[in-house]
């Protein structure tokens, strides 16, 4: 931890100190400190800049705090730390240095988390993901008991192999900041580090907005619309995958990109219609499987882009 | 001998896979080195987190020569056929070739002699090998050179070989190889936190020590010994006993180094919530032990956990660490009980005409409804009462539907039998929802209160008949319904519990209350009894027991009741152990065999009551007495189910069966005596099948 930091800045008294504590250190480590895409996805992975720049021979380091949105798990703000809406830090390195363990361990000395008070384990938990046609190996990691973050060195994302492989790093914000603040409750963090009349809440900036959109997700979210918005996304995805080959050769691709935005779009659209409960269990696997075959085609152009390594 | 030392140094790997990898890397190495011709003394592998490591001692320095004989081509030979064997001996010409002379002709002989070589060349060759090809439930590619086709796939990150080789009085030398860009030395780590720098390692002995000394405790059985015992005192210190758990045990062990346990508690009020489901929440998610009350039995609100490191404030922020994620889980726990007990079990059950059971045997609605049938008409066959047997059949699936048993599979059954409970149910309505699961393996309890029989055995046999209806039945190893243990159970609790039952009748019954048409309809009860007839043999063998009994018995055919069967296949077991029955089935199977010989012979069978008046000798009427009179006690005391007495009568076949091979010629001159002779032969067998059918019987 930065000693010279004001009070205010302090990641254990402080959420954004906290996240800017996360940025610096990543920047240090030579990442591209990237803003969240605008976008809502139900998590950082889904962010062209992990999804998509994992693909490819080429080199990439960044960092970035992604809004994480899962419209089933909202609670109306009433449970201490279940939302619909909270945040992730995502870190990607690609190739996957060899000593990512050591710099993961070190972010956590820089937010205040020190190995010589605190037991800190890496325990086996394969990740997976069907929508993205994604899957490595990793470990969740424990901070005395508690799962505070994922890593993952991705073997296949989009049905495509890794080369080289990435590694991924996901710390759940919320919970972190609250260990390190010693509150139970997610909406009693402290957001600005500041005391009396200047501390605003976590609460204060977010504790409306859980209780509207748990109402929007479960109860009025217009299901009619979401199916139509489902199949459009689809259809412009596809279209732009189309339209993308240059001069009709499946050789380079030029509009990768955005057709992975109406990717993102249709999962988002899946994940609403699952809270409003209209999605059964057989028509659940066949929505999943067609936004993976979405992120399929997405992959599938992208390494044909420059970006994506295309000669 | 020299010994060698190898470690293969990553980042964590899997709890679960540790020990297996231990073993399949000492299994590879050793195989190897015999297959090599270095026979060794011992090995020894062991696994932590972060590294799996192997002695072997006792390797001789270098393989014995090796002189082998290779025969060549005629001499005269073609020219092109003299090369051929030149190069396949590495002769340098046919000089130093042997002539050899057989009846075929002359023949050069090459005599290669292949020198031994130093084991440690021969180690540099086999160990990358088996790195390579290290069989791993599921490993990955990493880092820089994973761009590029044919880098090493491993658990997780490897990062450290050490591999020496050299005799204990000597600087051991380092087996030279590299993999995938490591290259093999005797360089090695301390545990990542507590003593993270670089240590040189000669040979194992001083390996272990000064791993030891870098707070690695490198053999799992010293770290769960370690744990084990320190988890008990800390418990006993404080007046609790340790709540033994040996897969937490082992879990745990592969996941730290370093063991250090340490002792949390949590509030007193969460103690209200069933101690199985506060076991289940501390174990399945956070890997810690409960600790319980000796006096009582009764769950402490405490737990054990294990860290991985000394903390320099002695483990308080550990401690408190665990406690908080201990508390939010317990509080969810609690949460998902309460909310569990407000609503009524047969409120859940609507919810069950939504969800398939198997898509051609319909939902779980319809599925209970079944049970339920079965149940009504086992009820009275086992001496319990119809309606609670309907009543528990009713409720027994519907905890599936709670949340406890969502979050907590495990605790099936047993969340039905407490909210059963507590909406007022009857006790042994309860308790069949727990018990009705029961036996779930052959060392599981079999339950015993009538309810609970007659819900238990509707469940497996709808579940039986079922899936034979729709044939789904188990092959080889697959039996993914579990039907082998189903099958076992039923047999477990009509034996254990002593019932009577057709299971024909049953299984033709369950078959007409399924909506589905089976392909085979006429057939499936049989077919359904052989399976059974098979699971007790299986069982009987894994007993011990004779298993070809069975066939002796279900060969009677019209067997369907198991208990019976079960009771007889002891009795004729007790029955062969005597030289009586010794005898008596060695001379069925003599008179079986006569009469395949002969009917073969003559095309015909020889059925029928053979004719007094031409019996000529002593021992043939003496014969035909004893059978009469054994064939009428034994029958009586099969109808009695009295199979004991049925085989004592038996035993009274076996002088006059011996003096009958001893002193009577059966092919006889005279054709009508031959042929009286061989009817009587035939009554032998059929009076022995009274009991079984003695030619199932192995010798």
């Amino acid at each position: 931890m930065d000693a010279s930091l004001p009070a205010h800045m302090r990641p254990e008294r402080s959420f954004q100190g906290f996240i800017l504590a996360l940025q610096r250190f990543w920047a240090e480590q030579g990442c591209v400190i990237l803003q969240p895409y605008d976008m809502e996805m139900g998590a950082g992975t889904f962010h062209p800049a992990t999804t998509l720049r994992a693909l490819g021979p080429k080199p990439w380091n960044a960092a970035y705090v992604q809004p994480s949105r899962r419209p089933k798990d909202g609670r109306y703000g009433e449970n201490p730390n279940r939302m619909q809406h909270y945040y992730q830090f995502q870190v990607i390195m690609k190739p996957s240095p060899p000593n990512l363990q050591e710099l993961y361990l070190k972010s956590l000395a820089a937010i205040g988390i020190d190995s010589a008070v605190h037991d800190i384990r890496f325990v086996e938990d394969d990740w997976e993901s069907p929508t993205l046609g994604a899957w490595g190996l990793g470990w969740e990691c424990w901070c005395d008991g508690m799962e505070v973050s994922q890593f993952t060195y991705f073997q296949q994302v989009a049905g495509f192999e890794c080369a080289p492989v990435a590694g991924e790093l996901t710390y759940g914000l919320e919970r972190l900041a609250m260990y390190v603040q010693g509150v139970d409750r997610v909406y009693d963090l402290n957001f600005n580090g500041r005391d009396g009349d200047q501390k605003v809440t976590y609460g204060d900036v977010f504790l409306q907005a859980e209780q509207e959109y748990s109402r929007h997700n479960f109860e009025v979210a217009d299901t009619a619309m979401l199916f139509e918005q489902f199949k459009m996304a689809e259809a412009a995805c596809r279209k732009y995958l189309d339209a993308g080959w240059k001069d009709g050769k499946r050789e380079a691709h030029l509009m990768a990109l955005p057709a992975y935005d109406q990717c993102i779009k249709a999962s988002h659209v899946f994940n609403l219609l699952d809270a409003r409960g209209v999605i059964s269990v057989t028509e659940r696997q066949s929505y999943i499987l067609r936004v993976r075959e979405l992120a399929k085609a997405c992959g599938e152009a992208w390494i044909h882009t420059e970006a994506g390594g295309a000669a | 001998m020299p010994d060698l030392l190898l470690e293969l140094f990553s980042e964590e790997i899997p709890a679960r896979m540790q020990g297996k990898a231990a073993d399949d890397l000492r299994r590879m190495v050793t195989d190897k080195l015999v297959a090599e011709g270095l026979v060794y003394e011992g090995a020894k592998a062991f696994a932590t987190p972060r590294r799996l490591a192997l002695t072997v001692h006792g390797i001789p320095a270098r393989q014995p020569d090796l002189k082998t004989e290779r025969r060549g081509p005629k001499v005269g030979a073609p020219d092109a056929a003299v090369q051929g064997f030149l190069k396949a001996t590495g002769l340098k010409s046919l000089d130093e070739a042997k002539i050899q002379r057989d009846p075929k002709g002359d023949f050069y002989i090459g005599l290669i002699e292949k020198p031994g070589r130093d084991a440690i060349d021969v180690l540099a060759e086999i160990l990358p090998v088996i790195i390579r090809t290290f069989p791993w439930p599921k490993s990955m590619r990493w880092g820089a050179r994973s761009g590029k086709p044919g880098s090493l796939n491993w658990v997780r990150p490897l990062h450290a070989i050490t591999a020496t080789f050299g005799l204990e009085t000597e600087e051991p030398d380092v087996v030279k190889f590299e993999v995938d860009g490591i290259e093999a030395g005797q360089t090695t780590y301390g545990h990542r936190f507590l003593a993270p720098a670089p240590i040189s390692v000669r040979r194992f002995e001083d390996y272990e020590a000064k791993l030891l000394d870098a707070k690695v405790v490198l053999d799992p059985e010293r770290r769960k010994d370690a744990i084990l015992t320190d988890a008990k005192q800390l418990a006993f210190a404080q007046g609790f006993e340790l709540v033994e758990d040996q897969n937490l045990l082992d879990e745990v062990a592969g996941l730290v180094e370093w063991p250090v346990v340490l002792m949390g508690s949590f509030e007193e009020e969460f103690l209200a919530t069933p101690a199985e489901v506060i076991r289940a929440t501390i174990r399945n998610n956070q890997k810690c032990f409960v600790v319980r009350d000796p006096k009582t039995g009764k769950l402490a609100n405490k737990f054990i956990l294990v860290a991985n490191i000394e903390a320099t404030d002695g483990g308080k922020t550990i401690v408190a660490g665990n406690e908080r994620v201990i508390r939010a889980r317990l509080s969810d726990a609690k949460f998902f009980y309460e909310t569990d007990l407000k609503t009524k079990l047969e409120e859940r059950l609507p919810k069950f005409e939504q969800i398939v059971f198997h898509e051609k045997l319909g939902t779980q609605a319809e599925r209970i409804k079944r049970i339920e049938r079965l149940a009504a008409e086992i009820a009275p066959l086992v001496g319990a009462d119809v309606a609670k047997a309907v009543r528990a059949a009713h409720l027994a699936k519907a905890d599936l539907l709670t949340e406890v048993v969502g979050e907590f599979p495990e605790v099936q059954g047993l969340m039905g039998k407490y909210y059963a409970l507590a909406q007022g149910e009857e006790a042994s309505i309860a308790v069949a929802c727990e018990e009705h699961y029961k036996p779930q393996g052959p060392a599981d309890r079999v339950p015993t209160d009538p309810i609970s029989v007659a819900v238990a055995l509707a469940d497996k046999l709808d579940t039986l008949v079922g899936f034979w209806a729709i044939d789904e039945k188990p092959t080889g190893s697959k039996d993914p319904y579990a039907l082998r243990r189903a099958a076992l159970g039923v047999i477990r609790l009509i034996a254990e519990n002593d019932l009577r039952l057709s299971l024909l009748k049953i299984a033709t019954s369950a078959l007409a209350g399924l909506s589905v048409k089976a392909a085979e309809a006429q057939k499936l009860p049989s077919d359904l009894l052989a399976f059974f007839a098979d699971r007790l043999k299986v069982q009987l063998r894994e007993q011990g027991a004779r298993h070809d009994l069975v066939d002796a018995v279900f060969a009677l055919g019209g067997q369907d009741d198991l208990l019976m069967i079960v009771r007889r296949v002891e009795a004729l077991g007790k029955f062969l152990e005597t030289d009586d029955g010794k005898n008596l089935l060695a001379g069925t199977k003599r008179a079986s065999n006569i009469l395949s010989i002969e009917e073969k012979k003559d095309k015909r069978t020889f059925d029928g009551a053979p004719d007094a008046a031409l019996y000529s000798l002593v021992e043939e009427k003496a014969l035909a007495q004893a059978i009469g009179e054994v064939k009428a006690e034994a029958s009586a005391a099969v109808a009695r189910e009295d199979f004991a007495v049925a085989m004592s009568a038996m035993a009274e076949l076996r002088p006059p069966v011996d003096a009958f091979f001893d002193k009577v010629r059966v092919n006889d001159d005279d054709a009508r005596v031959r042929e009286n002779r061989l009817k009587l032969l035939n009554e032998i067998r059929s009076a022995t099948r009274a009991v079984a059918d003695f030619s199932k019987i192995q010798d």
